[in-house]
């Protein structure tokens, strides 16, 4: 089997979000990026094919250069390769579109994406690519099993989960539950050492066009201070809530 | 030409967010000068969508749409809008709805928007506003194409109530080999879930052990709320995953969010940030939470949960 893991290379969690150029762009200054943890969770489920079932995988990102250590961490983790396609990322639908160049040309069988990345999320990028491949799609998968050309696919859904049968060509929108927080991987020295001598190709980008522009940033509003309630008198935080906050 | 909505309904019945998502759509049709028509599927009486602003109604009944398939339902939804030529289409942020709308931008070439907020500040360029960076910011958009979907936040615009009466048809559009198909569903049918809840309790580490969940879904059950909590808790099996908000779990967007021993990471903020009232209880008054909250008491959960339960249950009874 062949997967194709999709790496999207955002702020880390604890990033504090600012904007340069008029509002019109993230403020990178400072910030540490990372796999998208929704990536990551998927990453590690396709380790699992890899030394339980013979895979192949290899990781993708469109994106320029800056995005190559993290795709280096990937490949610290097991990765065999790694593709960079060279562009820009500008909206879901154009990564998308250049996403399926590379899963065509690379004859994959699995592509496994986040559920979203942390940045933008579009929440858009796998089912576009799953439509534009003519693969099978299940998003919010927090369990997969892949036999043969037959795949069992578990999704989240609103109030509950459902368990769904599919099969290979496939593309899935993986998150927490695919593998537990437990068992991500931390890259050991070796893996380090071997992530330097495998390939990191870079390929040319297909041209596609967003269909969606980022005009500008906003932040939200500074909130008010907090209104304490002491704890011996909640009736009176039952009462803001029912007459103040109306929430109640 | 008109504005396309899907409206999901479940057991015959409307969501919330399908009045939600034809309130919208009529909005959007009022900046542009057209109607509203609603695509409904095995929904068993449709009149109440006049009520909030559509013009007509779209009946599909087949029983194989009985389990959602997204494939099957973005067919239905592409066919619907090439029917109405509809330039706009609009869906909730519902699980089923997210999943079904990259498929559809596809299937009609359309940009797509998703986690908008408020209707388009112009229609020309068509512009959004849609949050990013997991609710620490907003992005303005524009979507550039002829056709375009929007997929708008739950609890983000509300439902206005218009007077009107929708007119209604049966369609049949062709189905596709679905590709996925639905084995077994699990899921409660007595319990509010996150998605859907207008008033979320949510509880973390400060509650020490599984075993002290007790009083946290009392609380729940007295608001008709659902029950939520903290990454930490969710790691340490305490809960399941499901319940877990914040950056890499569930998105919240309730009326009121109450965290009860939860500190406020900032994963944690930026994952319940789009619900309107905060409240926080926790023993430390330094929790980061505090910043973050409308309302808060410095106190012991184990000591300001049961009292506010039975201050709860006064008023519900003296309000009832």
């Amino acid at each position: 089997m062949k997967i194709l893991v999709c790496i999207s290379h955002v702020p880390d969690t604890t990033s504090k979000i600012n904007f340069t150029d008029g509002d019109s762009k993230f403020d990178t200054n400072g910030v540490q990026y990372v796999i998208n943890p929704n990536d990551e969770f998927g990453l590690t489920r396709a380790m699992w094919f890899k030394e339980k079932q013979g895979a192949s995988v290899d990781v993708v990102n469109v994106g320029g250069a800056e995005t190559e250590p993290t795709l280096r961490k990937a490949l610290a983790i097991g990765a065999d390769s790694a593709i960079r396609v060279n562009t820009e990322a500008k909206d879901g639908f154009q990564v998308a579109k250049e996403l399926a160049k590379v899963v065509k040309d690379g004859g994959y069988d699995l592509v496994i994406a986040g559920r979203e990345s942390i940045d933008y999320n579009g929440g858009m990028v796998p089912g576009m690519l799953a439509e534009l491949t003519n693969a099978n799609f299940v998003t919010n998968c927090i369990n997969l099993e892949v036999e043969g050309t037959n795949a069992t696919a578990t999704r989240e859904i609103d109030g509950g989960k459902e368990t769904v049968a599919t099969s290979l060509p496939l593309v899935i929108a993986g998150q927490k539950g695919l593998v537990e927080e437990s068992d991500l991987r931390i890259p050991n020295m070796r893996g380090i050492m071997m992530a330097r001598k495998k390939p990191l190709n870079v390929v040319d980008a297909a041209n596609a066009e967003p269909e969606t522009a980022s005009i500008k940033f906003e932040k939200p509003a500074p909130k008010g201070a907090v209104t304490l309630v002491d704890a011996g008198n909640l009736d009176e935080l039952v009462n803001l809530l029912h007459n103040e906050a109306k929430v109640i | 030409m008109s504005v396309l909505v899907y409206t999901e309904s479940e057991n015959g019945k409307f969501k919330k967010t399908a009045l939600e998502v034809a309130s919208y759509a009529k909005a959007v049709a009022t900046q542009l000068g057209t109607t509203v028509t609603a695509v409904t599927v095995n929904a068993a009486d449709t009149s109440e969508l006049g009520n909030y602003g559509v013009d007509k109604v779209l009946n599909v009944t087949n029983s194989t749409l009985e389990k959602f398939s997204a494939k099957s339902y973005a067919a239905v939804l592409k066919q619907a809008a090439e029917k109405e030529d509809a330039k706009v289409i609009v869906v909730s942020q519902s699980a089923d709805s997210k999943y079904l709308a990259p498929l559809l931008a596809v299937g009609l070439n359309a940009g797509y928007a998703s986690n908008v907020m408020e209707a388009p500040s112009s229609t020309a360029p068509f512009t959004v506003k849609r949050t990013a960076f997991t609710n620490k910011a907003f992005n303005i958009t524009t979507i550039n194409t002829d056709v375009k979907v929007v997929g708008l936040s739950n609890n983000s615009f509300g439902l206005v109530e218009s007077s009107a009466s929708a007119s209604s048809e049966d369609f049949s559009p062709t189905l596709p080999e679905a590709g996925v198909t639905v084995q077994s569903v699990d899921k409660a049918t007595d319990t509010v879930t996150i998605a859907d809840a207008e008033i979320v309790v949510s509880a973390g580490r400060g509650l020490k052990g599984p075993e002290n969940w007790g009083m946290i879904e009392e609380l729940a059950d007295v608001l008709g709320a659902a029950t939520a909590c903290s990454k930490p808790v969710s790691d340490l099996g305490w809960r399941p995953h499901s319940e877990h908000v914040g950056q890499t779990g569930k998105p919240v967007a309730a009326n009121l969010y109450i965290a009860i021993g939860i500190s406020g990471a900032i994963q944690h903020l930026a994952g319940i940030n789009a619900s309107k009232v905060k409240v926080v209880v926790n023993t430390d008054p330094e929790a980061p939470f505090f910043k973050a909250a409308d309302y808060g008491v410095v106190g012991d959960a184990f000591e300001v949960i049961p009292t506010l339960i039975e201050k709860l249950k006064a008023f519900k009874a003296a309000n009832a």
